[in-house]
């Protein structure tokens, strides 16, 4: 008796799993069924990001600096007004071309200034910004907290491209099919902003880019909404991985390096190996 | 023990000679990985991932023991001193994080095809379950390790599978919440849950270093089973690891290394979840929780179970989850067949690659959004899961005629080789 228990447990066993799957399979299929899932707005509306060709990308990608460059003015003349990039410090702009004088000004004009606690005082006061800083976090009135951009391009899913296309995605109106479904979405809700690209449809933050030439470049290159937003972007894959750079000509130092000893050790494989069958 | 034929360290230069008979442990070396240890001629390149593991084991250890010198163990510092201190400000701290976190999927990789290696040839069977015991004990160390290691960098999945995975302990009947409470160090994961975990995740690896020397010890007692199933008969069976096996398993490590350095190098976040460069924010809960690749069908099988049915629906789930990998432990007592290798298995053979294909349903199915559909598919694909290890195994190694055995393993290279 005993021993055709231990016999069979594993049926047992196996059997109550199976069981309860069973139960829950069942409860699954007549929700379906009865309760089909309802079509979801974002299901309707969201839209995946248009691609977005950069020089960083590819295996052998590297920045254009030039672009950085403008990118940097993208951020510092419309976006740091609202969005921090508290991982970055003002330092490491020399990376992008920036001369050290240039970065130092560059600190010192910065509008957010730093907080700096005064012990014998007891109160907080402000002091300029130098390169060793980090740009300082930006503190916000309004609804909802602006993201810090620092790692943008890494925290979402194809991020260059996602925020390219979310400050040019502004235009864009639901389809009347999904208005059909959807007819709250006739009407975005005040202080809210019609946006197919970003998860929940209707983000806080307002048009960003809204003129050509809001930004003065100085490089000649024209100004134009596409082309600013496109800057932006890169420069944002930029401060998501300064080192980006360093890390595709390693990549292809080690890779060159192993296939050469891929050769080496097939080599010495087939020679130790000769003449034993296996 | 080993086999009569095994060759016998005779240390040459006076020095080896004089460390040799005060302490032999050249010879423990020569007669585990040298010339000391014969091993059958027939493996094929599944036998590499044994190895592969050990060399993914070490990479972690030499990369976690360096970035620990540079990491900050507390809620308000962790997320910086990853992606500030380590990624911008360390020199080649970016290869290091890189290298740490795609060599955990690299492990999983390599653990994965060792097991599945292990199923289809029969490797737990007698004379060698105490290798997959161990095998077993391993990998559940490994999970543990993985888990706590994703929790430190203290970014939006770090925090909430955190949260996820310490509330399987609330399913506990009665006493749950307060297990939970006490594993966390209090009610949700935050300067105590970081310190311990990050603690536990720099001594687990140690801990899985010694039991992989067990399981290494265990596996060479009967020495290594291979493809065909056949024990070793003689000395024409075998030949030494090294220079043998030394010269397989290095092309097997440059072959890893290289598509270990393709991730780390031009695919570093691919295998990554975008909301880990989030930092934790405890009132904002991600859209999808959704753990590392590696735990997917696992996370299947958790969530497959829906239904309260005399216990509560998550409970059924947390058994049913760690149970999926308990019954491993079973493993060798289920499969009666006294064959060895699938490719004398016509039936077990088969139901093999539906695991395999059951698994990756599953797989798929746990990282996906928990929608309907993929709760339907997850429920039938983790009876499947469970149905294959306890009913099916079982019932065929009573019904399958195996195939015809090759009278030794010479025989079966010689007919394949065709002399
Ligand atoms: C850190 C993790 C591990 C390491 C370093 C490791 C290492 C090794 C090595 C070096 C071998 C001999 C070479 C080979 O057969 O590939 C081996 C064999 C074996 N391992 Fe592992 N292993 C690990 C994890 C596991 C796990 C998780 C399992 C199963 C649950 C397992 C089951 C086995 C079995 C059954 C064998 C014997 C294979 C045979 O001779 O047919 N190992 N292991």
């Amino acid at each position: 008796m005993t021993s055709l228990f231990i016999k069979s447990i594993k049926f047992l066993v196996g059997g109550a799993f199976i069981l309860v799957l069973a139960i829950a399979l069942f409860g699954s299929v007549k929700g379906v069924i009865y309760e089909p899932p309802a079509e979801t707005a974002e299901h309707m509306m969201h839209k995946h990001p248009e691609p977005l060709k950069l020089a960083s990308d590819g295996l052998l990608g590297k920045f254009d600096r030039r672009q950085l460059q403008r990118g940097f003015l993208v951020y510092k003349d419309v976006c740091s007004t609202c969005h921090s990039l508290n991982l970055v410090s003002f330092r490491n702009l020399k990376d992008l071309g920036y001369t050290d004088a240039e970065v130092k000004k560059i600190a010192k004009d910065w509008g957010t200034k730093q907080p700096v606690f005064d012990e014998k005082g007891g109160t907080w006061g402000e002091r300029d910004n130098v390169p060793s800083d980090r740009f300082p976090k930006v503190y916000y009135p309004g609804t909802g907290t602006p993201p810090d951009l620092s790692l943008i391009t890494k925290a979402r899913h194809n991020g260059a491209a996602y925020v390219h296309s979310l400050l040019t995605g502004y235009n864009e109106k639901p389809s009347a099919e999904a208005l059909k479904h959807f007819p709250e979405f006739a009407k975005t809700p005040d202080g809210m902003h019609f946006n197919p690209y970003f998860a929940n449809l209707n983000i806080a933050m307002p048009p960003p880019l809204t003129q050509d030439g809001q930004v003065n470049y100085s490089d000649g290159t024209r100004a134009t909404i596409p082309q600013m937003s496109e800057d932006v972007a890169a420069f944002l894959v930029w401060t998501a991985e300064p080192t980006l750079e360093t890390r595709h000509a390693a990549g292809l130092a080690v890779l060159g390096f192993l296939i050469f000893a891929a050769f080496l050790t097939y080599g010495a494989y087939r020679s130790v190996w000769a003449g034993v069958k296996h | 023990m080993s086999f009569p034929w095994a060759k016998h360290y005779e240390p040459k230069h006076p020095l080896m000679q004089w460390v040799d008979s005060r302490l032999p442990l050249p010879r423990f070396v020569y007669n585990a990985v040298g010339a000391g240890y014969p091993v059958p001629r027939n493996l094929n390149y599944w036998w590499n991932f044994g190895v592969l593991a050990g060399v993914a084991l070490v990479c972690q250890l030499i990369t976690g023991i360096v970035l620990a010198m540079h990491f900050h163990s507390s809620a308000a510092g962790a997320f910086d001193s990853v992606n500030v201190g380590i990624m911008r400000d360390v020199n080649a701290g970016w290869f290091l994080r890189f290298a740490h976190a795609n060599g955990a999927s690299m492990f999983f990789v390599v653990i994965y095809i060792h097991m599945f290696r292990g199923l289809y040839y029969g490797s737990y069977k007698a004379p060698r379950e105490m290798v997959w015991l161990l095998g077993v004990v391993i990998f559940l160390l490994l999970m543990a390790t993985a888990f706590m290691g994703y929790v430190l960098p203290w970014g939006q999945m770090s925090f909430w599978g955190a949260q996820v995975i310490t509330g399987f302990f609330s399913a506990i009947p009665v006493v749950g919440d307060w297990v939970r409470i006490w594993l966390l160090g209090g009610y949700a994961p935050d300067d105590a849950a970081l310190n311990r975990f990050f603690s536990l995740h720099y001594l687990l690896p140690f801990v899985i270093a010694g039991a992989v020397i067990l399981h290494i010890w265990a596996l060479h007692i009967p020495g290594s089973s291979n493809p065909t199933g056949v024990e070793v008969k003689g000395e024409q069976d075998t030949v030494p690891f090294h220079p043998y096996y030394t010269a397989k398993d290095g092309l097997g490590v440059v072959v890893f290394l290289i598509a270990f350095s393709a991730l780390i190098f031009f695919a570093p976040d691919l295998l990554g979840h975008p909301d880990n460069y989030i930092p934790a924010n405890p009132l904002s809960t991600p859209a999808h929780i959704v753990p590392e690749w590696y735990f997917w069908p696992f996370y299947a099988i958790l969530r497959a179970f829906t239904a309260d049915f005399i216990l509560p629906a998550k409970l059924w789930g947390v058994l049913a989850m760690f149970g999926s990998i308990l019954l491993l432990f079973f493993l060798p007592w289920l499969d009666k067949s006294p064959v060895r290798s699938g490719s004398y298995r016509p039936m077990y053979r088969i139901a093999f690659w539906v695991l395999v294909a059951d698994v990756l349903v599953l797989g798929y199915c746990g990282g996906s959004p928990a929608e309907p559909l993929y709760v339907i598919v997850s429920q039938i694909a983790a009876a499947y899961y469970f149905a294959h290890f306890l009913i099916v195994v079982p019932i065929i190694s009573h019904l399958e005629t195996p195939k015809p055995l090759p009278g030794s393993i010479t025989e079966a290279v010689l007919a394949k080789t065709g002399a």
